[in-house]
């Protein structure tokens, strides 16, 4: 009997097992470890928060979050989620960054968030004066959407010599390999090997497909941003946070799905139990 | 099981047994799976309540110094209107006098302006919800016996603290919650 | 089904219902007091499966209808508000998404049972075919769903399959404007395929209905395959049943979750992220798996008919490898049903199993990968080195003449003593005709393992010769059979037909069945 099952199981994972014979060509992309990876997988706060620094500093030049507003990094799981947690020593209430050594406190709604406001108010985004009706910039607030970087998408291509740069709110989704292929693409720059026909205004590229890619090499030089946590802002530093980021910005809910996945396996699996002996005392004694 | 072993002399201890552990497996099975429904049901219920991007866009900032005084203006707050009234200090006397009148839903006219956060409000300033507690309409200002709100869907009359004074609605206007975030600057929500 | 209803009411008030509206007396005959064939394996859980998924999809779908906006400008953007600030839209919207495709898993397997056990056979056809109307329409369904998150995928797809539709001779362009509303896919199409998106799926619960209704008059098959006769033959629905069908569907439910809560994009392609851009192809477009095989299918017809073109021929096979399953009752000539006691036609069967997975698998490949070469690709070069070198060019006087004309000069030109002669044309009537004459006739070959690299080494060749001073080569390709992914689903393609139309008449009237047992009850003692 339970042979029989676990012949059924595998009939019916065989076929999902196939789905990912349909890889794609395009150049390999190395798989690196992420903590955010397997059943249990977590962000890394902390990658996730120097991984906005870097968006923030470099890529929202050009690259838009659509799909994202200041406020969701505020939200519950989101790099700069702030808890009111009360200090031991003094016995007052204190807005923390993240919850550390299992206190327990209360989430900052993101729009009263700090952190999340000073993010947003260094951000001019287009607004409609209520009086006048006239176009202005005014600082962002925590439920505004990311500033886009051009008004539209045929700006952004003639400013990019006609490649737009594309939004990142799901880049990490968008792309096989995901995380893997970001970091594979911001590392990949090198110098064209020898007798490659050079692209005009086209960059060689390692990872992408075709190799010759639009956007210039981003994070060419150390230092570009600074680290408040004194992590040393190396390329592949920065590249390897930058797509920890767009992994998170691109899937934020993660670790509230591993979480609820966990739960909900091993209460199946207890109701599963519990309907094979019921189903088995129902047939006892029946021949079948 | 422990009946069996009480009856004892029983020579079909098995089907004495049977029962009990038969009735224990259904009622567990069915216990974990009314869990298991309940559980998944929830989502299902809870999707239909404000959305993140909605609820983060329920608040809204009043520059107090575009409103004159005796006027007020009308403002959205969650996709409702909000009275932002600048009163005259006549209909600040109004208001205080009548703090002990014979209300239908009694409040003083402080108590009236007291901010979300709990401090004290300013008596020129009224923030209050412009729907009538009857059935929802909006009333109109300075009409009616008490110069204050009166609604024309039914006639429910409001002082100029926004208390209800005569006709069939229940309760006073309701107060946006609102705090002063400037000399003259509020936000509701 | 058997018998006169057993339902007794127990109380006044369903005495009193059971007078007016017997729906409780129904039920407890449908679903309580139904005799079921006590030898049912497990593959017969799936109806109670599919209901499941049915079920799910449709209270996952309103769900997401309430937040979702059919417009090409707010479609992908509401998907992704549904994702990131709906309150539990993150779990609901991957359960739909995954839901398709274990609806699917567990509609093939339904399927591929029926197929196994005969369930098609008399007095069942009409249940089969109802069944095979409840599939195109989950089809049609999944179709339109997936252009609904409006990503890259989602409008080719559409775009696409509308253009099946144009392929059908005279209406075809006509039928896929009215169908896209337009000219294109565009906010019209968007909008009608929500709406039908959102009718289908009632359509199918009302022919599921249908097919409950039809199962029940006949009765369940069975393993054996042989009609129920006795009641020693069945047990009733509930508990025996219901249980074994609530066990296997929790068992679905953990792999459902697995994928919804571990891989909800694993069985989607990452371009449907990437919202949808007219002007930009993906570089490789796919369907949803469950309908590769259909899709290789499509592509594996490359030639011409006589007057049906090879992409007219892909949609009429196509729709064929469908259409087929709606006749097998009567295609299938056996008298035994289940394949249990038919040696010959199982193996048969299982290499249809596999011929359908290799289906879906060549529908992920590239048409011209080459998944054996008969032998390495090979160049010949020949050259001259040294000779002297004349050059003349020729003019014909009309375009017909020119090929002859030309090749008169370079049979002059090598009977005249010339070594090699190249004919460079530089117009319909003139070419520039180049003879060596003495020096050293030298060749060499070339191997490499596919065309580009074969290219390559050539190139390489010539560039060396050409450093050295010679002045042309012949070049002779000889190309190795390739087989490629189009020629796999050909042979894939004729054997799905094959079984159906030769190997499974033909074979039910020679084939000698195993010993079927008389009676259900025979044969699990048998067994036992």
């Amino acid at each position: 009997m339970l042979k029989r099952i676990a012949i059924a199981l595998a009939c019916l994972l065989a076929p999902a097992s196939l789905i990912g014979a349909f890889a794609q060509e395009a150049p390999h992309v190395e798989q690196r470890a992420w903590s955010f990876d397997g059943p249990f997988g977590r962000y890394d706060r902390a990658a996730v928060q120097r991984g906005f620094l870097v968006y923030n500093r470099v890529c929202a030049s050009c690259h838009a979050l659509d799909h994202l507003s200041y406020r969701n990094l505020g939200e519950e799981g989101g790099p700069f989620a702030a808890y009111r947690v009360r200090n031991e020593e003094t016995g007052e209430i204190e807005i923390t960054l993240g919850l550390h050594g299992g206190h327990e406190g209360q989430l900052v709604p993101a729009t009263d968030n700090p952190y999340v406001q000073a993010i947003a108010a260094e951000a001019q985004v287009p607004d409609i004066d209520q009086e006048t009706g006239r176009d202005i910039e005014r600082p962002a607030r925590p439920s505004d959407h990311f500033r886009a970087p051009y008004a539209n998408a045929i700006v952004a291509a003639a400013a990019n010599g006609g490649a737009a740069p594309p939004d990142l709110s799901v880049m990490a989704l968008a792309r096989h390999g995901g995380a893997n292929y970001i970091y594979a693409l911001l590392t990949g720059y090198s110098d064209p090997p020898a007798g490659a026909d050079i692209v005009e205004g086209k960059h060689y590229n390692r990872a992408f497909p075709g190799h010759w890619i639009a956007m210039p090499a981003p994070l060419a030089s150390e230092g570009m941003v600074t680290y408040s946590d004194e992590t040393p802002a190396t390329p592949s530093q920065m590249a390897r946070d930058v797509a920890h980021f767009l992994q998170w910005a691109a899937d934020p809910h993660l670790e509230a799905r591993h979480r609820l996945g966990l739960v909900t396996l091993v209460f199946l699996s207890v109701l599963a139990l519990l309907l094979y002996l019921a189903y088995k005392q129902v047939w006892r004694g029946v021949k079948h | 099981m422990a009946e069996s072993t009480a009856n004892g002399a029983s020579p079909h201890t098995d089907g004495a047994e049977e029962p009990t552990r038969r009735d224990f497996i259904y009622i567990a099975t069915g216990a974990v799976a009314a869990v298991g429904v309940g559980a998944a049901v929830w989502p299902f219920i809870d999707q239909m309540n404000p959305a993140a991007d909605t609820r983060a866009l329920s608040t809204t900032d009043v520059d107090l110094a575009q409103i004159q005084e005796g006027m007020q203006i009308v403002t959205i707050w969650q996709g409702k209107p909000v009275f932002v009234r600048h009163r005259t200090p006549a209909e600040i006397a109004a208001a205080q006098r009548d703090d002990y009148a014979n209300l239908k839903d009694p409040a003083t006219d402080a108590s009236r302006l007291v901010q979300s956060n709990g401090q004290a409000g300013r008596a020129t300033f009224i923030v209050l919800q412009a729907a009538c507690t009857h059935l929802g309409c909006i009333p109109t200002f300075a009409e009616g016996d008490f110069n204050g709100w009166m609604c024309a869907c039914h006639g429910s009359q409001y002082d100029t603290s926004g208390r209800i004074r005569r006709g069939p609605a229940p309760l006073n206007l309701a107060i946006a919650p609102y705090v002063y975030t400037g000399e003259t600057a509020i936000r509701i929500g | 089904m058997a018998g006169p209803s057993t339902y007794q009411p127990q109380s006044g008030f369903t005495r009193w219902l059971d007078s007016r509206l017997p729906i409780l007396r129904l039920m407890h005959d449908s679903f309580v007091a139904y005799p079921t064939p006590r030898n049912l394996n497990y593959w017969w859980t799936f109806g109670a499966i599919l209901s499941f998924c049915l079920v799910v999809q449709i209270v996952t779908g309103i769900v997401l209808a309430m937040h979702y906006v059919p417009s090409i400008d707010s479609a992908f953007a509401s998907l992704q508000r549904i994702r990131r600030d709906v309150p539990w839209g993150w779990l609901i919207q991957p359960i739909h998404a995954v839901g398709a495709s274990m609806f699917f898993l567990a509609v093939y397997i339904h399927m591929f049972r029926g197929l196994y056990y005969g369930s098609y056979k008399a007095p069942r056809e009409v249940l089969w075919i109802l069944g095979c109307v409840i599939y195109l329409l989950m089809v049609a369904t999944g179709f339109l769903g997936y252009s609904l998150p409006w990503g890259q995928m989602s409008f080719w797809a559409a775009t696409v399959i509308t253009n099946l539709i144009g392929a059908i001779p005279w209406i075809g362009e006509s039928v896929r404007d009215w169908l896209m509303g337009g000219f294109s896919i565009g906010d019209p199409t968007l909008n009608r395929f929500f709406s039908l998106h959102y009718l289908l799926p009632f359509v199918i619960a009302g022919v599921v209905v249908l097919h409950v209704w039809a199962l029940h008059v006949t009765g369940q098959n069975n393993p054996a395959g042989v009609e129920v006769k006795t009641k020693d033959d069945t047990v009733p629905f509930t508990p025996h049943a219901t249980m074994k069908d609530l066990f296997a569907t929790v068992l679905f439910i953990i792999l459902f979750a697995v994928f919804v809560f571990y891989l909800p994009d694993v069985l989607g392609h990452p371009d449907n992220y990437i919202p949808a851009n007219p002007l930009v192809t993906p570089q490789h477009i796919v369907p949803e798996w469950y309908l590769l095989p259909f899709y290789a299918i499509l592509r594996a017809i490359d030639f011409n008919v006589g007057f049906i073109d090879s992409k007219l021929g892909g949609v009429i096979l196509m729709f064929a490898s469908i259409a087929i399953l709606f006749v097998l009752p009567w295609l299938d000539t056996s008298r035994v049903r289940s394949m249990r006691y038919r040696p010959i036609a199982r193996q048969f069967f299982f290499i249809f199993v596999l011929v359908c997975i290799a289906l879906g698998w060549c529908g992920g490949q590239t048409p011209a990968l080459s998944l054996y070469t008969a032998g390495p690709f090979r160049a010949e070069l020949q050259w001259v080195e040294g000779g002297t070198r004349t050059q003349q060019i020729v003019r014909a006087a009309s375009e017909e003449g020119a090929v002859d004309a030309f090749a008169a000069i370079e049979d002059q030109l090598t009977e005249g003593g010339a070594q090699l002669v190249r004919i460079a044309r530089s117009s319909p009537t003139e070419a520039t005709l180049t003879a060596i004459s003495g020096g050293q006739m030298r060749n060499a070959v070339v191997e490499a393992a596919n065309l580009d690299a074969l290219e390559a080494r050539i190139a390489d060749q010539r560039e060396t010769l050409g450093a050295a001073g010679v002045p042309f080569a012949r070049i002779t390709r000889t190309l190795p059979f390739e087989f490629t992914v189009t020629r796999f689903s050909q042979v894939l393609t004729a054997y799905y037909f094959l079984f159906f139309l030769v190997i499974l008449p033909l074979l039910g009237l020679r084939e000698t069945p195993g010993r079927v047992p008389e009676s259900i009850s025979k044969s699990i003692r048998g067994a036992a």
